[in-house]
């Protein structure tokens, strides 16, 4: 029996496989989950390892061949405490990926795993990823985890491969070969769509264009988004990048020159017309997805009022609400006293319980968008609107709402996409939901592999971690927990001498990795950029950027990076 | 190498059948951090301030500090598992620790900053702080705090 795991409304969980597994095996519900919460054996209550607290506990491996259901408990206790030696095998792993999750991936499995090497490969010549590409200009700090991924890099047994793109510079297949693991750490370079009319007319840009744009993402040069078409830009989505969009758009542009923004987004952001940022969203202020500190400094941008939202959002004593949408809910009441909304030059709001239903052409260019019409929306019947998972419906009894809109950013999130050749190498992308399927902890699961025995689902030697596990959620924190917990399942199973890449062909002995790519690789005219080499282009942007006054002016092309190291 | 504190504690939860998994593998895979952090210099004698940190195993790791040392760098000097990821500038959520002891309320409160990334933290507590926010101080001699599990961990919300 095969399982269809491409249209699972729900996120990948051990949950969800197991729910999918005991379907296909009636009659064994939940063993699967038994068995990851509770040790090999299911046996949580009974098992030595119940004196340790669950949240301390990372599950380990299943043996491949013993069905679960025949063990007996004594069995099961002999297994657990008696496991394999030390795997004596120098372990090598290829993590795609160099933002935030590979490198947190890396550090943990470098610090836990002292035999272990790691091979970070990435697309483009730079590292660091969103926390380069991602992250606000004007919020520094948050890059400050660099410095750690600068630790790590300096480590001897890690090597960077930068400007090569696994998939079409190397096939996953043959990497596959060289490693014992790979790790799939390539976040989420789509975005999804509403898929409404007029989505594709001038001036509608997806959040993640524009941020990839004003932080130098060298394929979003070329965007120039349009924000001299008019005073009125909305933002569709209520998550901390829509307010990061609108932050930008509202921010003096004097106070963005002294960060790493590009020296072409300062011209444009200068050459803006934008008073007017709508941030809109299909529920509430008490279910949008923004985070407190992203909401305040909106409030404390000179010059910009904002519209002050309606209190029936809130219950009448809005201090029983959870610590932390009560406090969000003190900034967005207590709003800019200080700046009025009448005489403020520039204004920002939030709009609620509205869908977007079409983006509207200008009367005078049919090619760019002049509005956007909305479908009010309306708490379910059955939703607690106080609840932050509050389900909303269309309102049938109000009519559709049309605001004006010179520009437009849809802000509803990013989506990773599937990295060319998986299927190759066993691996279902999960399109609809933009992950890889995996067990929540990282292991990546394929529904053709199980069940039927103990770890029936995970394709050996293969994990996941950051946004390509769990969707595009969370700050770098949740990143970090969530490449750890990756790291740690990675370093158990290889302790347990589950399979890993290559043990059905027998293969024995040390992986070679990137050593036994690179001339293949660079054969095919692939010129690839070390970390030494990172080093170079690092040290000239930071100096173009000081005679700016900036900590940073960016490459905005691989080309420019390249050219530095060969001039 | 920096000034490294006494450490008094070691590991010694065994199960009735040996050594938990955790610990296992943790002599297996003995961890070597790949450089140190927080270059803190020695209290001088009778000067020094007691704290004490509960890893996420439920071990205790009594310190000797001075005076003005946060508890992030306190962690880090002494390789217990605490991430500062924003470096100590209070703009992430990764060096959340909880008061255990009754020193909560002779703390300084947590300011408007420090809340906002609290309210980030996982498994955020009454009396969560941000160890990068938390000096020492002779108010706090005999502080103890417990570190969160920095892993994540199946809750049984994964299960509805």
């Amino acid at each position: 029996m095969r399982l269809s795991i491409q249209s699972t409304p729900a996120r990948y969980s051990c949950a969800n496989l197991a729910r999918r597994l005991s379907h296909a095996r009636p009659g064994r519900p939940g063993a699967l989950i038994g068995a990851l919460i509770g040790g090999r054996n299911g046996f949580l209550s009974a098992s030595p390892l119940h004196k340790h607290p669950i949240s301390t506990l990372i599950p380990p491996r299943l043996p491949k061949t013993t069905s679960r259901t025949s063990l007996s408990f004594q069995q099961c206790h002999a297994y657990t405490t008696h496991p394999s030696t030390t795997n004596p095998n120098p372990f090598r792993a290829a993590i795609i990926g160099s933002g935030p999750a590979g490198f947190y991936t890396a550090y943990r499995l470098l610090s836990k795993l002292l035999t272990a090497h790691v091979d970070m490969y990435e697309q483009l010549p730079v590292p660091y990823g969103l926390a380069r590409f991602g992250v606000a200009p004007d919020h520094p700090e948050v890059k400050n985890c660099e410095n750690k991924f600068e630790e790590v890099a300096e480590d001897s047994r890690f090597t960077y491969i930068g400007n090569v793109a696994v998939g079409r510079d190397v096939e996953l297949k043959e990497m596959k070969a060289h490693y014992d693991s790979i790790i799939f750490a390539y976040g989420a370079s789509q975005d999804r769509k509403l898929g409404i009319p007029g989505e594709d007319l001038g001036g509608v840009y997806s959040a993640r264009e524009f941020v990839g744009w004003y932080n130098g993402l060298p394929q979003l040069a070329s965007l120039a988004p349009a924000l001299d078409a008019g005073e009125d830009a909305i933002v569709i989505g209520q998550g901390n990048v829509a307010l990061d969009v609108a932050r930008i758009l509202l921010t003096p542009v004097d106070a963005l020159r002294k960060t790493d923004i590009t020296e072409a987004a300062l011209e444009t952001l200068a050459k803006s017309r934008v008073k007017r940022v709508k941030v809109v969203g299909r529920r509430g202020p008490l279910q949008a997805a923004f985070t407190v500190k992203e909401v305040r400094e909106l409030m404390h941008i000179p010059g910009v009022s904002f519209t002050p939202i309606s209190s029936s959002f809130y219950p009448e004593n809005p201090k029983s609400l959870p610590r932390i949408q009560r406090r969000i809910g003190e900034v967005l009441l207590k709003g800019t006293p200080d700046a009025p909304p009448d005489t403020s030059p520039k204004n920002w709001s939030l709009s609620f319980l509205l869908s977007p239903k079409s983006f509207n052409p200008s009367p005078d260019n049919d090619k760019h968008i002049s509005s956007i019409t909305f479908a009010p929306q309306r708490f379910a019947d059955d939703a607690d609107r106080y609840s932050n998972a509050a389900r909303v419906v269309p309102n049938t009894e109000e009519q559709d709402m049309t605001l004006p809109a010179s520009v437009a950013f849809r802000s509803i999130g990013y989506k990773s996409a599937a990295l060319l050749g998986l299927s190759d190498i066993g691996v279902l992308f999960d399109s609809k939901l933009g992950v890889i399927p995996n067990d929540a902890y990282g292991r990546v699961m394929s529904p053709s592999l199980g069940p039927g025995n103990l770890s029936a689902g995970h394709v050996p030697g293969l994990y996941c971690a950051g946004w390509v596990k769990r969707g595009p959620t969370g700050v770098i924190a949740s990143t970090m927990k969530d490449a750890f917990t990756t790291a740690d399942v990675v370093v158990q199973d290889w302790a347990e001498e589950v399979p890993f890449l290559g043990h059905e062909e027998g293969a024995k002995g040390e992986r070679r990795g990137w050593d036994a790519l690179r001339e293949k690789v660079e054969s095919r005219g692939v010129r690839p950029v070390g970390w030494k080499e990172w080093h170079v282009i690092d040290k000239v942007e930071k100096e173009r950027g000081a005679a700016k006054g900036k900590p940073r002016e960016k490459f905005g092309t691989v080309e420019e990076m390249l050219e530095v190291l060969d001039r | 190498m920096p000034f490294r504190l006494s450490r008094t504690s070691s590991i010694t939860t065994e199960t009735p059948f040996g050594p938990s998994i955790l610990q296992r593998s943790r002599r297996r895979f003995s961890s070597t951090p790949i450089s140190r952090h927080g270059h803190l210099e020695p209290p001088k004698p009778g000067e020094e301030l007691t704290v004490t940190f509960i890893d996420k195993e439920g071990e205790k790791h009594e310190f000797k500090v001075k005076e003005g040392d946060n508890l992030l760098d306190i962690a880090q000097a002494n390789d217990l598992e605490m991430e500062g990821a924003c470096g100590g500038s209070c703009s992430c959520s990764t060096c959340h620790v909880i008061v255990v002891s009754d020193h909560y309320d002779q703390m300084e409160p947590a300011d408007e900053e420090e809340n906002d990334m609290l309210d980030l933290a996982f498994g955020l507590t009454e009396t969560s702080r941000l160890g990068c926010q938390v000096k020492m101080s002779k108010d706090l001699d005999g502080l103890v705090v417990q570190l969160p599990a920095m892993t994540r961990n199946l809750s049984p919300n994964d299960f509805k």
